[in-house]
């Protein structure tokens, strides 16, 4: 069954949703690199809390003008207006008064989502408000969808996709370097203004899909895992992209094929899987590597120390530096070395009193700085220099 | 109104909802001075799956049970957020945006696949609660709050929500002047040799149990409201610490009488039948306070640090 809904066999509904929802997810995905890299993810939490009273709002109207009040592009278009009035509050709280754009955030996200309950229990009062089914837009549904909402859906999906492909040169530009794209002659502001209209779009077309408490989620897990595998902000936009709409494709595809899987949730889950997955492995970033790198260091570390130790005739105490020394066949269970050992040692010894004399003399300062213990003296200095150091420990002694 | 009619019907969702907000603007007033407002928001969705998970083992909806799953919950998202923005080197807000969301996600899934058609546990209770429900049967008036056979069939959040204001008051006077210090020059803080960071954890902690033992009586959305919107209003009229504490526990107290008489008596002014949800009412109100103080604050401006006027 979720083959099927993976390979679109799920019927021509379905097969529309699960497009939609991968462009979106592309969408979103790139659409939200652009507000992570200003750091300005959480925004998206207002604007997305504020979509509520505008749908609510737009039913109201709608059926007070005799329609039936479930038009998706009404509603969508109320949602617009007022998490459009949303934003501009955050920005007007935190630039125009002394509350930091956090309290903003938390303020409008909270007082609009509240007023839009209060504006659903009125519907739910309404005489055709008992089948209005506008809890969907809470966690998002997509089961039972009418045809024309499917369309609705996927040609906004593909619209808000390609309006960000648009503007992806200018937003890349400013949010990488606003002073550089400031001294371009590009006005930043305005870019700001487009990149949170894209986010903007990228929330209300995703409603009914993820719906209103989890689409930030869509803006944000998607470039926080491409972060892990690349440090060019071209390829972050490209992997969340992926990432988002690989994981809105999946998670649409589950929720069609598998009774109660509400949609948002999956989708979700789906791309947390795999952030989860990028943190533990990602090759540079990752936790298993992080841990590999600090294993091969702390080795290092033991090594040199019980060289050292071997080459001055010193007891060796500690049980790791002695079984690394054994393991490479440089030293005896009893800590005494053996032949290879003590080439070894005598050869981290004479580096280490090399580079003792380095770090006293003003001249090697520069050198002197990349000494950490580890790094062979050979690799920094030349062998004319080596020469000129040895000759003067052999002055000194 | 009349005794008869007001303490078995109103008496306890209004006090109920009194003790949520003072209990949350509190701690909310130093949270919004760090910013670290949204902590609120992340720790009332991650309340749903604890909640969901404890029914889960347990079977039923009691009190016990559901409180520790729901502080768990917080602490595994508390250390979550930490771990991600530490491991992966992301910055906080990006940090908390993945931990919260895929928590809540993951409760909203195990709440749908489980079976909780018998029991009173579905999302729209986790987000706006119902504080109307909360009505004490066996009053019959005034006179029912000398009487022990009555007080003992007292709806239990009320108590409960008692107990948390108690606590978050008295841990707000004793670390008063470390939260104090603290707040505002962490540097100065750790030089007379504050432990900073576990103060820090401290006021996080109480938030999160001012949050939980909200969440079950009014849902999550007055929760966050309650933390933000009265100390950002207090922090627009004054300067100092004391008067704005001060400030935001008269909002919260205003917030809440008004927002739930508003909800329950607003629709019959206008001419209509039912009322609307207390919770959203009491959020909505609490942001014209937040609104009117954002136009006429004495100290709405930054830099506003001189007395004005």
């Amino acid at each position: 069954m979720i083959r099927d809904a993976l390979l679109l066999g799920l019927g021509y509904n379905a097969t529309l949703v699960t497009i939609g929802a991968a462009l979106l997810g592309m969408a979103a995905g790139v659409g939200g690199t652009f507000l992570f890299l200003r750091k300005r993810a959480l925004v998206s939490d207002a604007i997305s809390h504020a979509t509520l009273p505008g749908v609510a709002l737009a039913f109201m109207v709608m059926v007070m003008l005799g329609g039936d009040g479930r038009n998706l592009i009404g509603l969508l278009a109320g949602a617009a207006i007022t998490a459009g009035t949303g934003l501009l509050i955050v920005t007007w709280l935190s630039t125009r008064t002394r509350l930091a754009e956090d309290a903003a955030i938390g303020a409008v996200l909270s007082v609009f989502f509240g007023f839009g309950i209060v504006l659903l229990t009125v519907i739910q009062t309404m005489s055709a408000g008992r089948q209005a089914g506008l809890e969907g837009f809470l966690l998002g549904s997509t089961a039972g969808m009418l045809r024309s909402d499917a369309l609705v859906i996927a040609v906004s999906a593909a619209l808000t996709l390609a309006l960000v492909m648009l503007l992806r040169r200018p937003l890349t530009l400013a949010s990488f370097d606003p002073e550089y794209a400031t001294s371009l002659g590009q006005n930043v502001t305005r870019t700001d203004l487009a990149m949170m209209g894209l986010v903007l779009a990228v929330t209300v077309v995703g409603l009914k899909i993820v719906g209103l408490i989890l689409i930030v989620a869509l803006l944000i897990i998607p470039p926080v895992t491409a972060r892990f595998w690349t440090e060019r902000t071209d390829h972050v936009v490209l992997i969340a992209g992926l990432v988002g709409g690989v994981s809105a494709y999946v998670g649409a595809a589950i929720s069609a094929a598998v009774p109660n899987m509400p949609t948002g949730p999956i989708i979700v889950l789906v791309s947390f899987a795999l952030f989860a997955v990028s943190l533990l492995l990602s090759p540079r970033r990752g936790v298993v590597s992080a841990l590999l790198r600090h294993r091969a260091y702390q080795r290092r570390v033991h090594l040199r120390q019980g060289l050292l130790a071997l080459a001055q005739g010193q007891p060796i105490y500690e049980r790791l530096t002695l079984r690394l020394l054994r393991r490479r066949g440089w030293a005896l269970p009893d800590g005494v070395p053996t032949p290879e050992g003590q080439g070894r040692a005598t050869r981290a010894l004479r580096d280490e009193v090399r580079w003792q004399l380095v770090r006293r003399d003003p001249a090697y300062e520069v050198a002197a700085a990349r000494y950490d213990g580890l790094t062979p003296i050979e690799s920094v200095l030349t062998p004319d220099q080596i020469e000129d150091i040895d000759s003067r420990i052999g002055a000194g002694a | 109104m009349s005794g008869a009619e007001f303490v078995p019907l109103s008496l306890v969702p209004l006090l109920t909802g009194i003790f949520v907000a003072v209990a949350c603007a509190l701690p909310g007033n130093f949270l919004v001075l760090r910013r670290q407002a949204l902590i609120g928001d992340a720790i009332s969705h991650v309340v749903l799956p604890g909640i969901v998970v404890a029914f889960l083992v347990t079977g039923a909806v009691t009190t016990w049970p559901m409180l520790l799953g729901a502080a768990g919950a917080a602490l595994v998202a508390v250390i979550g957020i930490e771990g991600v923005r530490r491991l992966g080197q992301i910055e906080s807000g990006a940090a908390m945006g993945v931990i919260f969301t895929a928590m809540f996600a993951g409760g909203v899934l195990l709440l749908e696949q489980s079976d909780t058609s018998n029991v009173h546990l579905d999302v729209e209770h986790a987000l706006y609660g119902n504080l109307e429900s909360l009505i004490w049967l066996d009053a019959v008036g005034w006179s029912s709050l000398w009487d022990a056979q009555a007080l003992a069939t007292l709806p239990v959040e009320l108590p409960r929500m008692a107990i948390t204001l108690v606590f978050v008051v008295l841990f707000t006077v004793v670390f008063w002047r470390p939260l104090k210090i603290s707040t505002f020059d962490e540097g100065f803080a750790q030089t007379i040799g504050m432990r900073t960071n576990l103060l820090g954890l401290a006021l996080v902690i109480v938030a999160a149990i001012a949050a939980v033992a909200a969440f079950d009586a009014v849902g999550s959305i007055i929760v966050i409201a309650m933390f933000i919107c009265p100390p950002a209003a207090a922090r627009l009229m004054t300067n100092r610490l004391e008067r704005q504490v001060a400030w935001s526990v008269v909002f919260a107290v205003v917030a809440a009488v008004l927002g739930y008489v508003f909800a329950g008596y607003g629709p019959l002014w206008l001419g209509f039948a039912d009322s609307v949800s207390a919770a959203g009412m009491i959020a909505t109100v609490s942001g014209v306070i937040l609104g009117l103080a954002a136009v006429f604050g004495p100290h709405r401006l930054r830099g506003s640090a001189a007395p004005v006027g």
